[in-house]
This record gives structure tokens, sequence and C-alpha cells, in this order.
């Protein structure tokens, strides 16, 4: 158990909450519980959802699985998809994918990754960003970012498109495609496609890197403040190649204690729970995983895009890695939770990077498509989603029924770490202080930078209502803020 | 000798002795709406969709005669809206998941839900526990959307001379099962080649292994509305005998 998770004396605490938390994908909230001096004894972000996706897909046919789990999500169901598909490549005995497939599959990752990240910092994250943590509230929207910065947002968008329209040429669909079944893709892509996608691919590599200039570039006008703003010390893990690089695709689990030291690299992950074990706590639905041979007190970590930047060894791509270079050049960055912005716009760069020489690849194009060979009854599939390492993993009877399945989110990995983030934001900000909008505001960011996707829900359009309610430690409200639907806050 | 007609929404249909009135007119190339029908096997007119109003009376199309002078009624509001709300009770009925399903985009039902414009369920839904038959090693069977058709009950016992299939239970609890001991269809000398692995027209008789190989944009009804594909629907020529006619 860490500092600030469970209060001494819960019950003579006022309860503040943040319910739900905006601007994420899913729903959670966050709980401070404060004394009479606004002194702060407890911080929970509790994930209230229930998913349920281990379950139902017991007794289904294991073809289905691809198509079913990615039903998780709406931001990233290619990254459930292909996790899912390289799993029951397992059971197939797929050893080996056929170029045209790895390649189409790569493609769909990195259009996954493109739009993705494109939409997490233009849309969610940039009005905190571009107008600061606590500016004027009814601005602080991506509405607000159209009417303030609007050649940006419309480059955002357009990015998010643009992966939009690689996903949909690969797997048939924009969300929720059928182009990754076990052992292969059912397609490849014809000149057509190519070409189409081909006419904007330079451009996507153009704008991806005056992405990466303005995160920087956010972040640098306060170096100090954007290193200190719920800075914490954690582990780390991601993928990598055998040969070192940034693989977002597939590779070996290579983890980091928080001084640097490697605590292994190149790990088979189709045994990663020999390193990994994930814990419950009673008042989140969410695991807590933490690597084995650590400990459930201290063997917590990060994951995501500034795990992964600081992780590898080199981007091969030549932009990015230019970047990656400059990026753990400034000092603290690569540990700073406001770094996850800037390492995010990197890798949209390497995704940008991939898309334009996968389509020059003439393997995309090719007929060979799925292969088999003996099969297994166990299959563990692990991609480097948007947000994380995510693993999916299944087990599959003689009739070629799921038995069991398992899935790790990339949020999962982040639980704790998330935890750690807004209990120093708390310290920093809030402890002592009145509350205010503007204060829990810096609780949301704090999430925010992790791009969290609670439920692996589907992504709400609008500002969502929000609740704060302040009761005295006899039960006696003392305050209470609500925000509609509109964005206005009112005081009862 | 004159053609004989009738007058189907306002246009005179011709037809040969014995074809019923949604032969005739799929013949005409007019599409009507139909899930236990097909060309190769005799009217069953249980899922109740080829319903038309003939000569003032409400009755399934696939069933009734054509007879010389009728007038039938098919694309009118109240004949639309009856066979939406047989395709929702359909719907609501099975667990019919289109979005995980590998029979999308091949589906006869969920092609009539598009053609019909069934934009919602309507219905409660009866979530029926249904568990799937994987015990063949070659078939998978997904009770979940089976409509009853009897399809393959006809055709087992029809053309594949196997009575693999059957109907148990009464009313609503109607539902198929597998002609075995252990009701496993493992347990039967069932075949992929059989007829009666061909003919369902949902998602519950499948070939194992090939779920989502073809690619959204490639499926069958993709490109075109089911009513495109009456060429399909069209009855085989009246010499040849269909599956179960008496000798």
């Amino acid at each position: 158990m860490t500092d600030l998770e469970t209060a001494a004396h819960p019950e003579q605490l006022r309860r503040v909450a943040i319910d739900p938390v905006t601007r994420v994908e899913g729903h959670g909230k966050v709980t401070l519980l404060l004394d009479e001096d606004n002194k702060v004894h407890q911080v929970r972000l509790h994930i209230v959802e229930f998913r349920g996706f281990e379950k139902f897909i017991q007794g289904r046919p294991y073809w289905e699985v691809p198509v079913m789990v990615q039903r998780l999500c709406g931001i990233c169901p290619v990254s459930h998809h292909l996790a899912a598909a390289k799993a029951l490549d397992m059971i197939v005995g797929a050893t080996r994918l056929t170029p045209t497939a790895d390649k189409i599959r790569r493609l769909m990752h990195y259009g996954q990754i493109l739009q993705s990240h494109a939409l997490h910092f233009f849309h969610l994250a940039s009005p905190d960003l571009l107008f600061g943590f606590d500016s004027e509230l009814a601005k602080r929207n991506v509405v607000g970012v159209i009417a303030a910065y609007p050649e940006t947002a419309k480059k955002g968008v357009l990015l998010r498109k643009y992966g939009q329209e690689v996903i949909r040429v690969t797997a048939g669909k924009r969300v929720h495609g059928t182009g990754a079944i076990p052992g292969g893709v059912n397609k490849s892509l014809s000149a057509d496609e190519r070409d189409a996608l081909l006419k904007d691919a330079y451009q996507m590599v153009t704008w991806s890197r005056e992405a990466v200039a303005l995160a920087r570039q956010l972040f640098e006008r306060d170096a100090a403040f954007s290193n200190a703003f719920g800075r914490f010390d954690a582990h780390s893990m991601s993928l990598v190649g055998t040969d070192g690089a940034m693989d977002l695709y597939h590779g070996g689990l290579r983890a980091r204690a928080m001084g640097g030291e490697i605590l292994f690299d190149h790990f088979d992950y189709t045994r990663y729970w020999d390193v990994i074990v994930e814990d419950v706590k009673p008042w989140s639905y969410m695991k807590f995983p933490f690597l084995r041979e650590l400990g459930p007190e201290h063997g917590w970590y990060r994951v995501g895009p500034l795990t992964r930047v600081a992780n590898c060894d080199f981007i091969p791509t030549p932009l990015a890695d230019k970047e990656r270079t400059d990026f753990l050049a400034s000092p603290g960055a690569a540990g700073a939770t406001l770094g996850y912005h800037w390492a995010r716009m990197i890798e949209m760069l390497h995704a940008a990077e991939a898309i334009r020489d996968l389509l020059h690849d003439d393997d995309i194009a090719g007929a060979d498509l799925v292969v088999g060979g003996e099969r297994a009854g166990r299959g563990v599939g692990v991609i480097e989603a948007p947000r994380g390492t995510l693993i999916h993993h299944y087990r599959v009877d003689e009739h070629d029924q799921v038995i069991r399945a398992n899935l790790i989110v990339s949020t999962t990995h982040n639980n704790q770490a998330m935890n750690e983030a807004i209990r120093q934001v708390a310290r920093q900000y809030l402890d002592g202080r009145e509350v205010t909008e503007g204060l829990l505001n810096h609780i949301e960011v704090a999430i925010r930078a992790f791009d969290p996707c609670l439920s692996c829900a589907t992504h709400a359009l609008g500002r969502m209502p929000l609740e704060v309610a302040i009761v005295s430690h006899d039960g006696t409200p003392v305050d209470r803020m609500t925000r509609g639907t509109d964005g206005r806050c009112t005081r009862e | 000798m004159n053609e004989q007609t009738f007058n189907l929404d306002g246009q005179e249909i011709p037809f040969a002795a014995g074809q019923s009135v949604m032969q005739a007119a799929l013949a005409a190339g007019v599409f009507v709406p139909h899930l236990c029908y097909h060309p190769e096997f005799r009217p069953h007119g249980s899922c109740k969709l080829c319903t038309m109003k003939i000569n003032g009376r409400p009755a399934t199309s696939c069933t009734t005669p054509a007879a010389a002078g009728m007038e039938v009624e098919s694309d009118t509001p109240e004949i639309l809206d009856t066979r939406r709300i047989l395709l929702q009770m359909l719907l609501v009925e099975g667990n019919h998941f289109c979005p995980s399903c590998e029979k999308s985009g091949h589906c006869k039902l969920q092609a009539l839900g598009y053609e019909l414009g069934v934009m919602s369920p309507h219905f409660n839904h009866f979530y029926p526990d249904r568990p799937v038959d994987a015990s063949h090693p070659d078939v998978l069977l997904d009770f979940n959307r089976c409509i009853l058709c009897e399809l393959c009950i006809r055709a087992s016992a029809e053309v594949d001379g196997k009575n693999v299939f059957a109907l148990s239970g009464r009313g609503i609890k109607k539902h198929l099962i597998v002609n075995a001991e252990s009701g496993k269809l493992g347990d039967t000398d069932f075949a992929l080649t059989d007829k009666a692995a061909q003919v369902c027209p949902v998602g519950v008789i499948l070939p194992k292994h090939k779920g989502f190989a073809v690619p959204i944009g490639q499926r069958r009804f993709d490109a075109e509305p089911i009513s495109a594909h009456v060429e399909e629907f069209k009855p085989i020529a009246a010499a040849a005998p269909r599956a179960g006619d008496k000798p």
C-alpha cells in the first residue's frame, strides 16, 4: 500500500469526488479525502465499469475472438483485434506469418497508432496544454481549440482521419473491421488503395513533425513546471525488437527499474506470467499488475509512449529517431508525467513514417495471406497499443471453443502509476487549499497524460456532466458544484 | 395460348401452371422477402415474411398457388410494416449479435433487416440460453441464431437421407435438435458436404476455421442489397423435380 492510498481514519474526513473524469475514454472517478484544513489524506482513481469480456468469450469459436473482443473499445479496437489475432496465430500453429500478412497487420497497427495519438493530443489533451490547466472552463475543450487555433485543430482532425482510412483499407471498416484472422489476414492492398493512401502519406509525416514540435514547445515553455507536475519514479515496461528497436507490433518484453537498469530483456511474452502478476484491490474493478520479481508493494510499473520512447535503443525511422534523441536530451522529460504528450507525438511521427514506407513495399499487395501449422491449446498475443502493452491470452479446447481468456490492457498496467500521479498532484496543488474546478482539473490533467481507456469503451463526444460534493466529517453538506453537459458550472 | 397473369402492385405477372404467387413474382424479377423458402425445396410457409394481401386477405405467397386475375398487394406500407415486425420478433427471439457473427454480410436475416429498414429490435430481447455445439470436427452449430426455418431439417431428410436435424418442443420453447442419443452433431454422420450444411439462411450451421475469411466489401450482400439478388432466388425449371416432391 502506498502513501495516500488509504487514510488512517476515513470516517473523520470529507470526500470530494471527480465523477466522471472527463476527456478520457470510458468512465472513472477520483475521490479525495480531506480534513478540516483541506489536507489530503487519501486519493484514489476508481474504475467503476465492469468489462466482462473474459467471461462471455468463453464457449465461442476461436476464430470469432479477434472480431468480438475488439468491441471492448471504439478508439483502439485494432489493438485488441491484432493482439487477439496474434494469440490465435499460436493456436493455429502459424509460427511465422507471410510477409504480406505481417506487413498488412503492421500497416493496420500504425494506422491505429496515428489516429489514436492524434485524437488524444489534439482533441482531448490540447485544451489543457494550449489554454492552461485552470483556464476559462468554457473555452477549455476541443471547440475552444478549433476557435483559437483553427489550423492546428484541422491538422489534428485530418491526421486522425488518415489513420482511420489506413485502418479501413486494411481491415475493411474504420472501426471494428475484420482484416486480421488466425494465421494471417483476409486481404492485401490493391494498387488503387495503395495509391490513394500514398497521396497524403508525405503530408502526414510533415504534420506529425509539426505536432512533435508543438508538443515539445508546450513542454519546454516552462520546463521546470512540466518536469515537476505529477512526477514520480516508476519502473517501466514495453516490447522492443530483437535489435532493441522500438517495435509496436512485435518483440520481447523489456523492463527497467526506476534507476534505469534493465530488470529483464527480450523476455518471451508467451510466458508473461513468469514476470507479471495481477493484484486486486477492493475499491476498483481494475487490477493492479506488478513485476513478480519486485512484489506487489514495489513492483508496479509504467507503460505507454513515455516508457516506449525511453525504453527502446532507437526508433527505426529517421525523423522520429532524431526527435527521440532530442527528447532524451531534455533533462527530466523522459520521467515526467507531462512528457507523455511529447513522447506520444514522437510515436505518431514514427507511425506516419512507417505507413509511408510500408506503402512503398510490394509485399503489401501480395496474395499469400494465411499460414497454418500444428494446433496448440494456448495462445498469447502481445502488442504495443497506443496506450501501452496489451496482453491477450486464450486457451482453446479440442472442439475449437475458448475455455479461458485473460486480457491485461494498457491502462491496467498504468493503474498504480496513474494513482501515484494524482496523489502527487494532490500533494503539490490541492493540499491545504480550497478546492476549485481549476485545481480539480489538475488531477484530470495528470490522468489524461496517460491517455487512459478506463473501460476500453467508446468515446463520448462533448463534455460529460460532473458533480463535486464536499461533505463535512459529520455528514453535513459543505459545498456542492455541478457542471452540466454544456460545460457551465453552478454552485449550490 | 394466351399467357395467364395476376396483378401484383399494378404489374401484370405471368405464371406457369403450378407456380406459387412468390415463384411467379421472383421469376418476373420482383423480389419477395423470405427466409424459409429455397428454390430447391418445396414451399414451407413458416417464416411468413413473404406474406402479401391476396384478393384482400393476408396469405403467405410462397404457398398460395398463382391464379389468373388475382389482385395482390406486396409493396404497401401495411405489408412492409408486418414484415418489419416479423423480422424484429425473430431478432429478439434468438441471440443475433451481428457485430461479431461470421455470417455477417452473408446472412439473409441481416440483409432483410437492412432491406426493410429495421432500425431497432423494438421488442425486449429474450436472451435465450443456447449453448454452441462444437463437437463436430468440421462444422459448428450456433443455435443462438436459429430461426426455425427447417431448411436444414428438410435438406438432411430429403436430399442427404440422414435425418440429422429435427425440431423439439412446442410454441416458444420450440428449438432445433440433433438426432443423436447424445444430442451432439459429432455423434452423427453429418458431413460438411451435405446439402443441409449449405442451406442455412442465418449463422447456425457454419464450416469451422473459415470465419471472416472473406473481407468486408466482398461478402454476399456488401455491394448490393438482397433485393438485387433476385436472380439467385428464381424458381428452378418446372420440369426439374424439387427436393421432397413425391415421385
